[in-house]
């Protein structure tokens, strides 16, 4: 059983246990979001001359492993481990005004932010929201730097407290505090040429439709395909806009898939098994797959299957919370 | 023939080359995918592209109770030599389609062949 030292205060750390849940079961609660060691809210820096276990680092960027940072969700020590918050400037919590609440349907609005302070960003990544009184919660980035806002599509979610809380309380003018951006889910314009599949399902679009405008602004010559999937005709979303970049961009195919009963007019099934009947064949391609954390699973095996390189599969499962 | 297999076999390059090819082969391979169900993909492709560094001679720090301690979980489910000597045609099929050189393939399995009792626990 290891130790783990913590504000001054040490705790005995149960096999099996996080620190994060260690801490819980004692009354302490760090910041969290994901449990599942995705959107790094829960990260803290182990102390001098302690080092936390490397599966506790994973996904981080090799400086802040280099520093000792690692995970809480996913820290389980073997050692005795001290550590701490860490540094503000590590990842500041920026303020940020909506300046626009727009609605896409019943289901998702679209928010537009304006950081008060410089907040650079590559279109995908994504950024958290931090309510006052603790809550957490991560959401893609659809727009563009040079738009000068952030976008974000928040899809209402049965007893969500973020999604309701932003879809019924926060207007115009109010105030947010955010954090980021994280992930690695973004277009890179090394290989103008390469071909890319986009397959995104609810608003797993809102990276995507990020990407696809940062690619096209880029100049890429290699064809763009985005499959786009929602369950009904009434939930999928930017269509118009959509159809419309397809009609300027004679490389930027764009297949609307409806996977339920109400099809007309769209692709008849789930945007990944359109996608992969329509191109069977992906050696060479880079893919981008985001929404549904089984949809992303599932595909990323398929798409690997089917000949795309490993290093060129970007997935973004959107994590639902747990708590 | 001072120059080692790693060099021989065209390096870390060559390591990049066959991993794609080589993880393909084992998800598709039925005999032995169903222990890869509910692996993190990523983690999976870095931890066989280790494998295929080792296995062609380049650096590793793996020991044999590392092995041993790595695979003791599948063990204890049933892995078995039939599961061993599928990855080792994988391995082979892999290193033929990129046109290694017999002798050199040979030379890559019997390492990878060396680890067999301490992946099974023997």
């Amino acid at each position: 059983m290891a130790k783990i030292t913590y504000s001054e205060q040490t705790f005995d750390c149960q096999d099996d246990e996080s620190v994060l849940e260690c801490l819980s079961r004692h009354g302490v609660e760090l910041p969290s979001s994901c449990r599942a060691g995705v959107c790094q809210t829960c990260l803290v820096k182990a102390s001098e001359g302690t080092t936390p276990p490397t599966d506790a680092q994973a996904g981080l960027k090799p400086q802040l492993q280099k520093q000792g940072y690692f995970l809480a969700c996913i820290c389980k020590p073997e050692q005795d481990l001290s550590f701490i918050d860490p540094d503000d400037n590590a990842l500041p919590q920026i303020a940020a005004t909506v300046v626009s609440k727009t609605r896409f349907n019943d289901n998702i609005i679209r928010l537009r932010l304006k950081p008060e302070s410089e907040f650079e960003f590559l279109p995908g990544q994504f950024l958290n929201i931090h309510r006052q009184d603790g809550l957490v919660r991560s959401y893609s980035i659809a727009s563009l730097p040079q738009q000068g806002y952030l976008e974000l599509h928040v899809e209402r979610v049965e007893n969500g407290k973020m999604s309701n809380w932003l879809h019924n309380q926060v207007a115009m003018g109010g105030k947010l505090n955010i954090d980021g951006p994280h992930g690695d889910c973004f277009y890179i314009d090394d290989k103008p040429e390469q071909n890319l599949l986009l397959i995104g399902t609810g608003t797993g679009l809102a990276p995507l439709w990020g990407i696809v405008r940062d690619a096209l602004s880029k100049d890429h010559k290699g064809e763009i395909h985005l499959f786009h999937g929602s369950r009904s005709s009434d939930k999928i979303y930017l269509v118009d806009e959509l159809k419309k970049l397809a009609d300027q961009h004679s490389n930027f195919f764009y297949t609307a898939c409806i996977s339920g009963e109400d099809n007309q007019g769209f692709s008849a099934g789930r945007a990944n098994e359109v996608a992969l009947s329509e191109i069977p064949k992906l050696n060479g391609y880079r893919v981008y797959l985001c929404g549904h954390p089984e949809m992303v699973n599932s595909t990323k095996k398929k798409v690997f299957l089917a000949g795309a390189s490993m290093n060129d599969i970007h997935a973004d499962a959107f994590t639902l919370s747990n708590s | 023939m001072s120059e080692s297999l790693f060099d021989r076999i065209g390096g870390e390059a060559a390591v990049d080359a066959a991993v794609d090819l080589f993880y393909r082969k084992v998800l598709a391979d039925d005999r032995i995918n169903s222990w890869f169900d509910g692996t993190d993909m990523e983690r999976q492709h870095a931890k066989q592209k280790a494998f295929l560094t080792m296995a062609f001679g380049g650096p590793n720090s793996y020991s044999g109770m590392d092995m041993r301690a790595g695979h003791a979980h599948m063990v204890a489910k049933g892995l078995n030599d039939s599961h061993f000597d599928a990855v080792m045609d994988n391995l082979g099929a892999t290193l033929t389609e990129l046109g290694v050189p017999a002798d050199l393939i040979a030379e890559a399995a019997a390492i990878a062949e060396s680890t067999r009792n301490d992946v099974l626990g023997k």
